[in-house]
C-alpha cells in the first residue's frame, strides 16, 4: 500500500512538472500566434472560426469586428466566471481580463468547468487562462491574482469595455458597482445559490445601478454562500452563459438587454422569471446628481462583512490590539475582571460559546447598537476580549470598538478566535 | 362571500421561503371589505405566516434590506411601496437577493 502512495505521489510531480513546461511551451506558440493576430479586419481563419455566428443579421462581419476589438474583464474565475469566460474567449472578444486571488480547490471542480484536476491548487486566473487559451489561440488573456480592493479596482477595470460580476460576496458586489459607476462601464452582475440564480446589468442604458436597488446592505445573519449554502454546478453554468450572452449583446449594441430588468432562475421549477426593476434613484448614493460617493470606499466596513466567500486569516490590527488564546486562559484562571464578546451571528452563538460571554453580532457593533450599555459595563477599563469562529471578523470588531471605547477601556482580539481555543485550551469545546 | 374577499396570490425565493416552513408559493384569502396597503399586507405576514425571527424578514416596518418585492412583476418602487394599495389576484413576490458563484 504504502509503496503505491509513493509511486502514485511521484508519478503526480512528475506530471506537474511536465505540464509546467508544456505550459511554457503553448505560451510561447501563442506570443508567437498572436503576432499574427490582425486588428481591424477579419482573417480566413476568422471567417470559418465563427461563420455561424458571422451569419446571423444580429452580428454580421462588422460585429465579429467589434468582438474582436472588444474587451472584457471577468472578475471572479468561479462558478459564474468560468461559463462566462468559456463562450466569450469562443466567441471572438479579442481580450479578457480575469481577476482572481484564489487556487483550485477539489471543491471548486463540480461547477469550475475551466478548471480540472490538472490545476488544482494552481492559481484560478492561470488555470482558466491556459484553458481558454487552449480553446482558442488568438485570445489576449491578462491575469490579476490579487484581491479587488478600493485601492486597485479603478485602475484594474479602467482598460475594460464591459465587466461581468461573478464574485462571491456582498462586500465586492458594491465595489463592483461604485466602481463601474465611477468609470461609467455596465456592469452584467450575475449571482448563485442552491438551485437558484440571478441575473441583471447595472448601469447601462439608463437603468439603475445595484445601489439604486439596494441602497442599504443585507444584514450579514442573512447572508449564506456557497461554501454554506451549497450550489448546483449546472445553476452556475446556467446564469455564467446567460452573462456571456448579456455581455455580447452590450458589445453588439443590440436591444433587449437585461438593463432595468432582473432575470430570476428557479432551477428546482426549471422557470425563468423576468421582472421590471425601477428606474435609476434620483438620490442613489453614487449614480444620481446628488451623489455623496464620489470616490471608492471602504467596503468590508459598509457591508460589516469581509470581501470574501470562505475564512482566511485577516491581519488589520496590530500585536498589542490582540491576545493570544493562552493568555486569555490565564487572565479567565486568574477571575480578574473582563468581559468576552463573541460576534458571531445568534444562530451560531447558539451552537456553542464560551462561558459567560456576550453575543454582540459584528453588524450591530459597526453601527454602535447597544454601545452605551458596553460602555456601562466596561467603565472603569474592564478589558473586552472578542472571539469569533476563527478570528477575522472579530478584528473587524475590535478595530472599530477601539475607537468607539477609547478612554473607556481597551478592547483585543483573541487571535485564531474559537477554533485557536479548540486546538490549543479545550478540546472539548465543539468546532464547526 | 366572493365579493368580500380579497384573494391574493404571495411567493417567496432567493431563500426568503427558508422563513416560512419552505413553501415557496401561497394562495391567501384576505378580508376585502376595507382596503389593504402592502404596509398592512406586511403586518398581516408577520402575525399569520411568519414563525421565528421575524427580523431576518422586516425591519422597521418594512422588508429589511436585500429583500426585493415585486408585485405582478414589477419593483414595488414603481408602485408606491408600502403604500400600494393591494387589488384583487396580485402576484406578490418576495425575493431574498443571492451574492454567491
Ligand atoms: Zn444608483
Amino acid at each position: 500500500m504504502e509503496a503505491q502512495q509513493e509511486s502514485i505521489a511521484a508519478l503526480e510531480a512528475e506530471i506537474r512538472e511536465l505540464q509546467a513546461s508544456l505550459q511554457r511551451k503553448k505560451d510561447e506558440l501563442h506570443s508567437l500566434k498572436q503576432s499574427t493576430v490582425t486588428a481591424g479586419k477579419l482573417t480566413n481563419n476568422d471567417i470559418a472560426r465563427y461563420s455561424r455566428q458571422i451569419i446571423l443579421p444580429q452580428v454580421t462581419v462588422a460585429g465579429q469586428l467589434k468582438l474582436k476589438a472588444s474587451s472584457v474583464l471577468i472578475v471572479g474565475a468561479g462558478g459564474l466566471g468560468c461559463p462566462a469566460g468559456l463562450y466569450l474567449a469562443s466567441a471572438g472578444i479579442g481580450e479578457l481580463g480575469i481577476v482572481d486571488y484564489d487556487t483550485v480547490e477539489v471543491n471548486n471542480l463540480h461547477r469550475q468547468v475551466l478548471h480540472s484536476e490538472l490545476t488544482l491548487n494552481l492559481p484560478k486566473a492561470q488555470s482558466a487562462r491556459a484553458a481558454l487559451q487552449q480553446i482558442n489561440s488568438q485570445l489576449k488573456v491578462r491575469t490579476y491574482e490579487v484581491q479587488l480592493k478600493s485601492e486597485n479596482a479603478l485602475e484594474i477595470l479602467q482598460p475594460y469595455d464591459i465587466v461581468l460580476d461573478c464574485t462571491d460576496n456582498v462586500a465586492t458586489r458594491y465595489l463592483l458597482n461604485d466602481a463601474c459607476v465611477l468609470l461609467k462601464k455596465p456592469l452584467v452582475s450575475g449571482s448563485a445559490l442552491q438551485f437558484e440564480g440571478q441575473l441583471t446589468i447595472y448601469n447601462y442604458n439608463g437603468g439603475p445601478c445595484y445601489r439604486c436597488i439596494f441602497p442599504t446592505p443585507p444584514p450579514p445573519e442573512t447572508v449564506t454562500n456557497c461554501g454554506d449554502g451549497g450550489v448546483l454546478g449546472a445553476v452556475t453554468g446556467v446564469i455564467g452563459s446567460l452573462q456571456a450572452l448579456e455581455a455580447v449583446k452590450v458589445l453588439l449594441k443590440l436591444d433587449g438587454t437585461l438593463a432595468g430588468r432582473l432575470l430570476i432562475f428557479d432551477g428546482t421549477a426549471s422557470s425563468f422569471r423576468n421582472v421590471k426593476l425601477r428606474p435609476r434613484r434620483e438620490d442613489c448614493a453614487v449614480c444620481s446628481a446628488k451623489a455623496t460617493i464620489t470616490k471608492l470606499i471602504d467596503y468590508e466596513q459598509f457591508c460589516g462583512m469581509r470581501a470574501s466567500d470562505k475564512d482566511m486569516a485577516l491581519k488589520v490590527l496590530q500585536s498589542d490590539e490582540r491576545i493570544s488564546v493562552e493568555d486569555l486562559k490565564s487572565i479567565r484562571d486568574s477571575r480578574k475582571p473582563h468581559l468576552v464578546i463573541d460576534v458571531r451571528n445568534p444562530l451560531e452563538f447558539e451552537i456553542c460559546h464560551i462561558e459567560g460571554s456576550v453575543n454582540i453580532p459584528l453588524k450591530q457593533i459597526i453601527e454602535d447598537k447597544g454601545l452605551d450599555d458596553l460602555k456601562q459595563r466596561t467603565s472603569g477599563g474592564i478589558p473586552v476580549f472578542v472571539f469569533c469562529r476563527r478570528g477575522n471578523d472579530s478584528q473587524l470588531a475590535v478595530k472599530h470598538l477601539r475607537k468607539k471605547l477609547e478612554g473607556v477601556a481597551e478592547a483585543k482580539d483573541v487571535v485564531g478566535g474559537l477554533h485557536a481555543w479548540h486546538y490549543r485550551i479545550d478540546n472539548n469545546f465543539p468546532i464547526y | 362571500m366572493g365579493g368580500t374577499d380579497l384573494p391574493l396570490v404571495l411567493e417567496f425565493g432567493g431563500g426568503a421561503e427558508l422563513l416560512f416552513d419552505n413553501v415557496k408559493k401561497r394562495q391567501v384569502t384576505l378580508d376585502g371589505s376595507k382596503t389593504w396597503k402592502i404596509k398592512e399586507l406586511l403586518g398581516w405576514i408577520r402575525d399569520n405566516l411568519l414563525r421565528e425571527r421575524p427580523e431576518l424578514f422586516l425591519q422597521n416596518d418594512s422588508v429589511r434590506p436585500g429583500i426585493l418585492v415585486l408585485v405582478n412583476d414589477a419593483d414595488w418602487e414603481l408602485l408606491g411601496e408600502l403604500e400600494y394599495e393591494l387589488q384583487p389576484n396580485d402576484n406578490v413576490l418576495f425575493i431574498s437577493t443571492l451574492h454567491g458563484g
